[in-house]
């Protein structure tokens, strides 16, 4: 095994161990997210108190199941759940969407319910149509529960069509219907989407990431991710501490004194401090998901944008442990570091400072990340993201250049 | 054949400090070397150059045949390192320490494990092995500290004063173990301020201050150095002006040489029988009262003396 990975992976052991370190890593931004989810109301939805969902119904199908859908959402028992708003222009129930005006757009096309219940004249079901779900990302939670109820009502449809098969051989076994018919009447229930799985009646999409106004977002969607950067930065400068508390207690030397080169020892730690930082972010990321509902959008992306997030902050963290001269002045100084980079690069509020501080804010993690995260809860991909990825790692290279700049002149590592 | 360490004029300054003043001395295959001398003397800068943790100022020095200013990775697959201070992780037990140093010293698999076993139950700690660092007391991380230098069976052993601070049955239990793996072959470089230490483990003995090496050996070339002098150690009382009394027992005619140490002083004589009355009744004209007197055959505390003016522990 690499030294490289022996003395990252005894980091990672070793930080998994202090459970003061754990609280803080992992304990500290739930609670944080939690109580500002609070006092922000992003848990009003969360929580199952959600109420008075923004939706824009446009039904252009003018058969029944078009019509049973337009009214489940107006019923009585949905009464308290939706705020529903009919709107003819499918075009025009996007831009609401788009503008943070509603949460979800159901778009039901025409011929919706002949694609699914065949002609009675005929016996033939028209060619696949599918009920669009058109959702503002930043409000996952109300947006995710109008997609809930789309998904529920196909389902049923699909049940009751499933149910109408099972009739049809009941009635043959009964004699009701002659075996000469069978063929017509397989044909006419397996035509159309019959068999096909729900979700492909269904098309689910998110607003345009150049959506023209600012959308309502929802606290969590910033919170969240904030949150678990706030803290990176300070797991960050924790890993940079371990260097320095290694040289105070010998445990660098004595790694020096193996058949190992100072560079191998400094990329090992630099690893310790990456692989803590992304088991952190992670941990976090799925709980989030389980504990909160939140989506983060596409896993692929959301990963490589983890790794690139943390690949910057380690870079901060080994800058840190280089110009400090004590473990304790990497700690406060690292607090600082994590509270302003939080601050300026809106971990606390989300959205996008501009101006000279937002330039600044250029040069936290945070920021990039930020801009990540609600990227992909925009439902941008993985190569939406590559500038944001590219200036993560350029940050890293640049910053872990002069770490390694400043060790060298201070003799750190000469051996 | 060629000596196994081979320390050529080494320098080591720190600024305008030199720790290090062009030592040089061999160390032969089998031998417990040992590097006796007061803290601050240039005992860890020599060893920190020898395992090639800083880099000398000035000369070279080899071990195994390989140079430590060019060939620093080869030198390291040569020795073992005990540190001064314990140099293991805390949160680890004590056998994720061994495993770890051992993945360091490019071990693994099977081996390391069965390695790891041996070194376990040599330093005695095979039953604790699955606990914490941080739960030992001091002696048994002194052993785990020794233990992670002997994982590759190094045929260079450094140990850096590792009785330091430890309880007498602790220092008794490493000073055995550092016997028994010179018995088993093992060349050992130890270093100390202790004068016992040295006298009970070392082949040859080098006295080290200020950073030069003053004196080398083995301990009867050592304290041939001081003759066939005694050393007479007089305790006082708490609050006794001893560098005052020690300035007058120096003119005692038989007092060759007077040092002082705590509430003691240390008078070398040629005879103690003889100079034993005449320091009291000076002691007592000066007005000072004599609690106790240790009379001591030559040993490598009165070379020191002899060779510096002071004592080892000054």
């Amino acid at each position: 095994m690499s030294k490289l990975f022996i003395i990252g992976f005894k980091d990672l052991r070793v930080m998994f161990r202090d459970r003061a370190a754990l609280i803080l890593m992992l304990a500290a931004p739930f609670v944080l997210t939690l109580g500002l989810g609070l006092v922000t109301g992003g848990f009003n939805q969360s929580t199952g108190a959600v109420s008075n969902i923004p939706v824009v119904v446009v039904n252009n199908d003018d058969g029944m199941l078009g019509q049973s859908l337009a009214n489940l959402f107006a019923s009585a028992e949905l009464n308290d759940l939706f705020d529903v708003t009919r709107e003819p222009d499918a075009a025009a129930a996007r831009r609401l969407v788009d503008e943070g005006t509603t949460a979800a757009a159901v778009l039901i096309p025409a011929g919706f319910t002949g694609s699914i219940i065949p002609d009675s004249q005929t016996g033939q079901s028209g060619d696949l149509v599918r009920v669009e779900v058109y959702r503002d990302p930043g409000r996952p939670v109300s947006s995710g529960v109008a997609q809930a109820v789309v998904e529920s009502f196909i389902s049923q449809v699909e049940t009751g069509r499933i149910g109408g098969q099972i009739a049809v051989e009941q009635l043959l076994a009964s004699g009701a219907i002659l075996p000469a018919d069978i063929p017509q009447v397989v044909q006419t229930m397996s035509h159309g989407p019959a068999g096909q799985a729900d979700r492909d009646i269904i098309q689910v999409r998110n607003t345009a990431t150049d959506a023209a106004g600012p959308n309502e977002i929802d606290p969590m969607a910033f919170l969240a991710p904030g949150m678990a950067m706030l803290f990176l930065m300070y797991t960050v400068s924790l890993g940079g501490r371990s260097i320095l508390d290694e040289r105070r207690e010998g445990t660098l030397a004595r790694m020096l004194s193996t058949p190992t080169r100072g560079s191998q020892v400094l990329t090992g730690k630099t690893f310790g401090i990456y692989f803590v930082g992304v088991a952190q972010m992670m941990i976090l990321i799925v709980a989030s998901s389980l504990l909160f509902r939140l989506d983060w959008g596409d896993p692929l992306a959301v990963f490589v944008l983890v790794l690139s997030i943390v690949a910057g902050a380690a870079g901060w963290g080994l800058l840190l442990a280089a110009v400090a001269k004590t473990p304790s002045q990497v700690s406060s100084v690292g607090m600082a570091m994590a509270l302003l980079f939080g601050l300026i690069g809106g971990s606390f509020f989300g959205g996008t400072i501009t101006g000279p501080l937002g330039t600044l804010s250029k040069i936290t993690p945070n920021s990039w990340g930020q801009d990540g995260f609600a990227m992909l809860a925009r439902g941008d991909s993985l190569v939406d993201l590559l500038p944001v990825i590219a200036a993560l790692w350029i940050m890293c290279f640049v910053l872990v250049g002069v770490a390694v700049a400043i060790f060298n002149r201070k003799g750190m590592l000469q051996r | 054949m060629a000596s196994l360490v081979e320390v050529k004029n080494l320098v080591r300054k720190f600024g305008d400090n030199t720790a290090v003043a062009d030592i040089s001395f061999t160390i032969e295959e089998g031998e417990v070397f040992s590097l006796l001398g007061p803290n601050g003397a240039g005992k860890t800068t020599t060893i920190s150059m020898l395992s090639c943790l800083l880099e000398p100022t000035a000369g070279d020095a080899s071990v195994g045949g390989f140079s430590v200013t060019s060939q620093p990775l080869q030198v390291k697959n040569v020795i073992g390192v005990v540190p001064q201070e314990i140099a293991l992780y805390d949160d680890l037990t004590a056998l994720e320490n061994l495993m770890f140093w051992g993945r360091m010293y490019g071990m693994g698999g099977a081996a390391l494990k069965q390695r790891v076993s041996e070194v376990l139950e040599q330093v005695g700690l095979a039953d604790r092995a699955k606990e914490r660092v941080k739960t030992y007391s001091g002696g048994m991380k002194r052993r785990i500290n020794i233990g992670v230098g002997l994982l590759h069976r190094p045929r260079l052993l450094f140990m850096d004063e590792p009785t330091v601070g430890i309880d007498p049955q602790s220092r008794r239990n490493i000073l055995d173990s550092v016997k028994e793996l010179n018995r088993q072959g093992m060349t050992v470089l130890y270093t100390t301020h202790y004068m016992e230490e040295a006298e009970e483990l070392s082949t040859r003995v080098g006295i080290i201050d200020h950073g030069k090496l003053i004196a080398l050996g083995t301990q009867r070339e050592l304290t041939k150095l001081v003759g066939e002098m005694d050393t007479l150690r007089l305790h006082l009382n708490d609050g006794d002006d001893v560098a005052s009394l020690a300035d007058g027992l120096r003119s005692l005619p038989e007092v060759i040489q007077a040092t002082t140490l705590d509430h003691q002083i240390a008078l070398i004589v040629p005879d103690a029988q003889e100079a034993l009355p005449p320091a009291l009744s000076k002691s007592m004209d000066l007005g000072y009262k004599v609690r106790s007197v240790d009379i001591e055959e030559p040993n490598l505390e009165a070379v020191f003396l002899h060779l510096t003016g002071r004592a080892l522990r000054d």
